[in-house]
């Protein structure tokens, strides 16, 4: 495997260790000790049929859900982050993820930007709406988005806070041709100062990865 | 666990702000709170009839209407998260303590409101005097908030799993004892009358048990939030 990435004294300074991760529901192994080293400015892509465990390893690496065995260190700037810490410095963009459907799209960003403790403006908003495609109908409840307004609308409060690793499960899910456009611009953007981790099985998602890996 | 009272309280803010933003639109909690509420007083009196009842059973019914209540329409809080799948995105954005701090200050309110209504239809329906109405305050006050603090634990809990409205009151009954058993016996004081000791040490449990309530579910919520 090439490791890439900045390097000081020896040490990448920010990288995702996946150590010995195991993960099993009773008697059915899902995977079973995977070590690997994620570089910073690149795209791991991540691989399987379903079933085979991909969401569930995100989910392990956002710190939603514990694994069997083994660990993962997400390490910024040289230090290895808590928990805690962990969320501060990824966004991620799910199926699982649902936004409140009872507020709209600048509600929804007010409040991702309130309870993660950093400052929100009606000017960042409408940049982060514009930029995603959402452009005038910053006010609008998102229940009465289309699916692939609001999978743009997770990519919105995804990057709200300007995270070092983008998660991303099946990441063109619902989206129309310019979405797509959308999510290749925000894996490129992303991959210039972070790490991007996707989950997929689209021929073009793949492509994007500096790093696969299968889970069978 | 590191203590950051400010941030904390910032995004516990938000947390209540949201919480009530959707309420006010969807009336989810309320509707249920109220309706419940309502109808079992309705219910209550119309069997009395005109008659007066004893200050001990006034006492009791009061908070058997308050506690079935809060267990038709506190749990919705963490209920709804799980069930509109949001609450994956709560989890990736918002610290554990925040979240259950900002849940029972939402719960408080529902509370706060539903007992400020239903509280003097009781007291004109059932025709019962108040001796003493600054204790009788005290009580709904003290006992609102524990009643909040541990159905907002327990609807975490209860989130998690299948049979979520029926699960709810066989955990929060046996949890909810103490502070029923001290409610009770503080309001009958207070719709009697009797000397200050009599209602002081039901007032001072209730007060015990707030506080212990809150900080259990401060020390015990992120296990559960994350489990």
């Amino acid at each position: 495997m090439v490791v890439t990435g900045r390097k000081e004294a020896g040490k990448l300074l920010n990288q995702v260790a996946v150590r010995g991760l195991s993960k099993a529901y009773r008697r059915r192994i899902l995977f079973k000790d995977i070590s690997l080293i994620i570089p910073d400015r690149s795209v791991f892509v991540l691989l399987g049929p379903n079933g085979a465990g991909k969401t569930t390893f995100l989910r392990i690496i956002c710190g939603l859900i514990p694994a069997t065995s083994g660990q993962i260190e997400i390490i910024i700037n040289g230090q290895v982050l808590s928990p805690r810490e962990k969320r501060t410095q990824i966004g991620l963009v799910s199926p699982d993820l649902a936004l409140y459907g009872e507020l709209s799209a600048v509600e929804n960003l007010e409040f991702f930007a309130e309870v993660r403790g950093i400052p929100f403006s009606l000017a960042r908003a409408r940049e982060l709406l514009h930029f995603v495609g959402l452009q005038g109908r910053e006010h609008d409840l998102l229940d009465t988005y289309s699916s692939g307004m609001k999978q743009r609308m997770k990519y919105a409060c995804a990057l709200l806070h300007q995270p070092h690793i983008l998660i991303l499960d099946e990441p063109t899910t619902n989206l129309d041709e310019s979405g797509v456009a959308l999510v290749d611009k925000i894996i490129k953007q992303q991959k210039q100062q972070g790490i991007v981790i996707i989950a997929t099985n689209e021929p073009r998602e793949v492509a994007y990865g500096d790093q696969t890996f299968t889970l069978a | 666990m590191e203590i950051r009272l400010l941030p904390w309280l910032r995004q516990s803010l938000a947390v209540l702000r949201k919480d009530l933003r959707i309420e006010f639109r969807t009336r989810y909690a309320y509707s249920a709170l109220i309706m419940f509420a309502i109808t079992t007083l309705v219910t209550v009196s119309f069997s009395v009839g005109g008659f007066v009842l004893d200050a001990d059973i006034t006492a009791a019914l009061l908070w058997i209407i308050l506690f079935f209540s809060a267990m038709a329409g506190l749990a919705r809080t963490f209920v709804h998260e799980e069930e509109t799948g949001t609450v994956t995105a709560l989890k990736m954005a918002a610290q554990p303590e925040p979240v259950l701090i900002g849940k029972y200050l939402f719960n408080l309110t529902l509370l706060f409101s539903l007992a400020v209504l239903i509280v003097p239809l009781f007291l004109v329906m059932l025709n019962q005097t108040v001796l003493l109405p600054g204790a009788l305050i005290a009580v709904i006050l003290l006992g609102c908030l524990g009643l909040a603090g541990a159905s907002t634990i327990l609807a975490a809990i209860v989130a998690k799993a299948g049979a979520k409205s029926s699960l709810m009151t066989v955990l929060a009954f046996p949890v909810l004892l103490p502070l029923l058993f001290a409610a009770i016996s503080a309001t009958r004081v207070a719709f009697a009358g009797g000397l200050p000791q009599a209602i002081a040490a039901d007032l001072l449990m209730l007060f015990f048990y707030d506080g212990i309530v809150v900080v259990a579910s401060l020390l015990l919520f992120e296990y559960v939030w994350n489990e």
